[in-house]
């Protein structure tokens, strides 16, 4: 097997052929449902596969495999559609979520993202190896019905649908890879609108429009290919402008000179929140003085995301962020911000000496000693960490010493709690605040700073405890408020991708979760 | 000189075995784990996938282990594309940078040696001067500013004659093998051209050559068969380790001009802590230029019967 020619064509729209070609940073790490982790990985897996509920173009849950679902305190059921079908033809049923589900708490099969499927019966146990995989809570009443027991009130668990460890695998099919299922084109099938039909390494893909996908009339591209894979920014640019490809996000957003590029061009600049925040995580270990809370509030009061976003970012779109909650996730009825506001802290440099002040005597010391800020080796995270310097340096008379560390090495120091403050971000998984409320619960792994405090996670306990939207939504708000008073996080801002986009292409969806960038509903126009 | 030849490959095992054993010591030195990821995952999960890749063992087993696989060819399976063997990742994409790598040296040598020779022979004069002054830009610029300079060069040409005189990216086709390999030689044609100059200059001022115009020979005579051949050998010698550099170490051009070699597993497996793909990468570089060497040692026997002649005794 060797890396054959990609196959280029020299537009980047076809409106005849209703074709579109872009270009993508990166190869997949995996495909395979149950492992995929990554954005590339997933932005294919959306594409190619379906689980029982999915997300319309407005981010709206709408039926996918399953036509009808129930979902209460403990149980979920689906009637699954008859005329749901495999790319090969043979309907889609009840079993191969069973299999698909049990597949992914197995412990052999060693899935990153077991942890999500937790609120299944039984599910964290089977993933630690203490009940076999027969025990988990799902089980197929006969083809096109299933029936699910929970762990736990879940109540976002009609979301978790269309998470891709929640997919089906067919039994036969997977058995017959050999333990290379969907290592490559002939090791996969599919049961979404398209089918992946070309895979030469780092250098091409193709999809094609899967025909056996029952809401094909739905979708309108037929070929969506990708002849190009580089993670050079400016080249994916560039490719953009010579009119090979239809759309450039830049995979996290186009940075500064390609938007001055792309207005000097006259282009249209678009953006779409990617769902993530970015915040300074600080560190709570009793042996670091971030512990203190007088001090992380001396450094509240004089932190302005505005002033962040405005000179620091630079970057058009981005929203200033005052809470851990990004303003898009759902609450009960409205955006869960509107019903539960986060204030912005007060400004106040006079203040914020005083807690200063405070500070220095709780901790018994003259002066502080300088805080580790803790950062990724990116332009962002470095030109912000610079700005903390000179702010707090400026209005507390606090030294920031800069430790900048490559990918791997940041995640080593995070895990081992080697910083005062990081400058981090959080991605969701699904659209309930929880998915970042969990960030700070005493229990999480990901709370790198240890973060500990009862009141937030008796908060947290309630919300898990029931399905009630509006007792979880109360729990959050309190959970928001009390994160602000402890100031126990520094939010800074939601990013926001700014991206072009050929004006011949119509429908690209964008949404929070899972894939960002969905297709299913895109097309081109004369 | 096959006992030498002989000689010349055991030592290379033995160097390619010591690479083997210092990559894999140096990797585990540097701090990171290769399975962290930005969101972590919980004690059972992490010791799940600990035991799928053999991590959950003492490092001195592991070690026995690589080298074991090693011996075999084995090099595991990769850490970043979890479903590609690394064997696979170098058999794949090495064709792609050897391509590349073998048409940037033979624009290298023929541009090295033809503008050498030019320097050499009008030494002080205008076309010396001006090669010089894009030889020393050649060796002093990094090639990722060549590489976007090209690619932006072609951007406007194409938008400008509103065609695709060539493609900008992509790996398909002389045309767009043009401008990367240009690039990626670039630096060795400059450094060849200095190279070429000075052996040139040097045997110019030789006893032999002196011998051949006093016989009364013509300068192109004197150039073809005497002054060539004598300067040229320096050349080979470089070529041998240039040859393993340029077809492997070709990152930069690969990422700008999105041409699937080599080099970007080279450089993000390192980034990545992909443990796998960093030894296979580093073994096969290492296995590689070792071999260039020992080939450029014995063309170097060929061309110059004295060398033949001592390794002999």
């Amino acid at each position: 097997m060797s890396v054959g020619r990609a196959e280029t064509f020299d537009k980047a729209v076809d409106f005849a052929t209703q074709t579109i070609q872009l270009s993508l940073d990166d190869e997949p790490r995996n495909l395979n449902s149950i492992k995929a982790v990554d954005q590339i990985s997933i932005f294919f897996i959306e594409h190619v596969m379906e689980g029982l509920l999915r997300q319309d173009e407005r981010g709206r849950i709408v039926g996918g495999v399953a036509e009808r679902w129930e979902i209460d305190d403990r149980h979920a059921r689906f009637w699954l559609r008859h005329n749901a079908k495999w790319s090969d033809g043979k309907p889609v049923t009840a079993k191969d979520f069973v299999f698909g589900w049990r597949s992914g708490v197995d412990p052999a099969n060693a899935s990153e993202y077991a942890s999500i499927m937790y609120s299944v019966k039984n599910a964290e146990a089977i993933n630690a190896g203490k009940l076999p995989v027969t025990a988990l809570g799902i089980n197929a009443i006969d083809d096109y019905t299933l029936e699910v027991e929970l762990e736990k009130p879940t109540g976002y668990f009609a979301y978790l649908m269309n998470f891709q460890i929640f997919y089906p695998v067919r039994e036969d099919f997977y058995r017959a890879q050999n333990g290379r299922y969907f290592a490559d084109i002939k090791n996969m099938i599919f049961n979404g609108p398209f089918k992946l039909t070309e895979w030469v390494h780092a250098a091409s893909f193709r999809m094609e429009k899967n025909e056996t996908y029952w809401n094909r009339d739905q979708v309108k591209l037929n070929v969506i290919n990708i002849p190009y894979v580089t993670n050079d920014n400016l080249a994916r640019f560039n490719l953009f402008k010579d009119g090979k490809t239809a759309l450039e996000d830049g995979m996290r957003g186009i940075g500064k000179e390609q938007v001055t590029s792309a207005v000097n061009n006259r282009m249209r600049i678009r953006a779409y929140s990617d769902g993530s925040i970015w915040y300074t995580e600080m560190n709570h270990r009793k042996e670091r003085i971030t512990s203190n809370k007088n001090l992380r509030k001396a450094m509240q009061a004089v932190l302005d995301s505005q002033e962040i976003v405005n000179k620091v970012i630079g970057i058009p779109g981005y929203i200033p962020a005052y809470s851990l909650f990004p303003v898009w996730l759902q609450g009960v009825h409205k955006k869960f911000r509107q019903e539960y506001p986060a204030q912005p802290p007060v400004l106040d440099v006079e203040l914020a000496k005083r807690y200063m002040q405070q500070a220095k005597q709780e901790l018994g010391m003259e002066t502080l000693p300088p805080l580790a800020l803790l950062c990724d080796d990116k332009e962002n995270a470095i030109r912000e960490a610079v700005y903390f310097q000179s702010l707090f340096k400026r209005t507390l008379g606090l030294e920031i010493r800069v430790d900048i560390q490559t990918f791997k090495q940041r995640l080593e120091k995070m895990q081992y709690g080697e910083f005062d403050m990081i400058l981090a971000g959080w991605g969701p998984d699904y659209n309930d605040p929880m998915t970042f409320a969990d960030l700070f619960a005493s229990w999480n792994e990901n709370n790198h700073g240890r973060y500990n405090n009862p009141e937030y996670d008796a908060a947290l306990r309630q919300a898990l405890g029931t399905s009630d939207p509006q007792l979880r939504m109360g729990a959050f708000g309190k959970a928001q408020q009390i994160l602000i008073d402890d100031a126990a996080v520094l939010p800074q801002y939601e990013r926001v991708v700014s991206y072009v986009q050929n004006p011949k292409l119509r429908g690209v969806a964008f949404k929070q979760t899972g894939a960002v960038m969905v297709l299913t509903y895109a097309r081109v126009v004369e | 000189m096959l006992s030498y030849i002989v000689k010349r490959f055991g030592m290379g095992v033995l160097t390619i075995w010591f690479i083997a054993t210092a990559t894999f010591v140096a990797m585990h030195l540097v701090p990171g784990n290769p399975l962290a990821q930005e969101k972590a995952v919980n004690p059972v999960i992490r010791a799940n996938l600990e035991k799928q890749y053999g991590l959950d063992k003492p490092v001195t087993t592991q070690y026995i282990i690589y080298i074991t696989n090693m011996l075999h060819g084995d090099f595991g399976i990769s850490y970043t594309q979890e479903n590609r063997f690394v064997k696979d990742i170098i058999s794949e994409h090495f064709p792609v940078s050897a391509e590349l790598g073998l048409l940037s040296l033979f624009f290298a040598t023929l541009g090295g040696v033809l503008f050498g020779a030019i320097t050499a022979l009008s030494r002080n004069r205008w076309p010396d001067h001006l090669i010089m002054v894009f030889v020393i830009l050649g060796v002093s610029v990094p090639n990722f500013v060549f590489a976007a300079l090209g690619q932006l060069l072609i951007l406007k040409l194409n938008g400008w004659t509103g065609t695709t005189i060539l493609p900008i990216a992509g790996w398909d086709g002389f045309g767009s093998m043009l401008m990367p390999s240009l690039v990626l030689g670039l630096s060795t044609m400059a450094y060849l051209t200095r190279l070429m100059r000075a052996t040139m200059l040097e045997v110019a001022g030789t006893d032999y050559i002196r011998t051949a115009r006093a016989k009364g020979l013509s300068t192109t005579r004197i150039f073809l068969s005497h002054q060539l051949r004598n300067a040229i050998m320096p050349v080979i010698t470089v070529l041998g380790p240039a040859i393993a550099i340029i077809t492997t170490g070709g990152f930069v051009v690969e990422s700008v001009f999105t041409i699937p070699g080599l080099g970007r597993y080279f450089v993000q497996a390192v980034q990545q802590l992909d443990y796998t793909v960093i030894m296979g990468t580093t073994v096969f570089f290492g296995a590689f230029l070792v071999l260039m060497v020992i080939v450029a040692d014995i063309l170097y026997g060929f061309v110059d019967p004295r060398i033949r002649v001592e390794a002999g005794r």
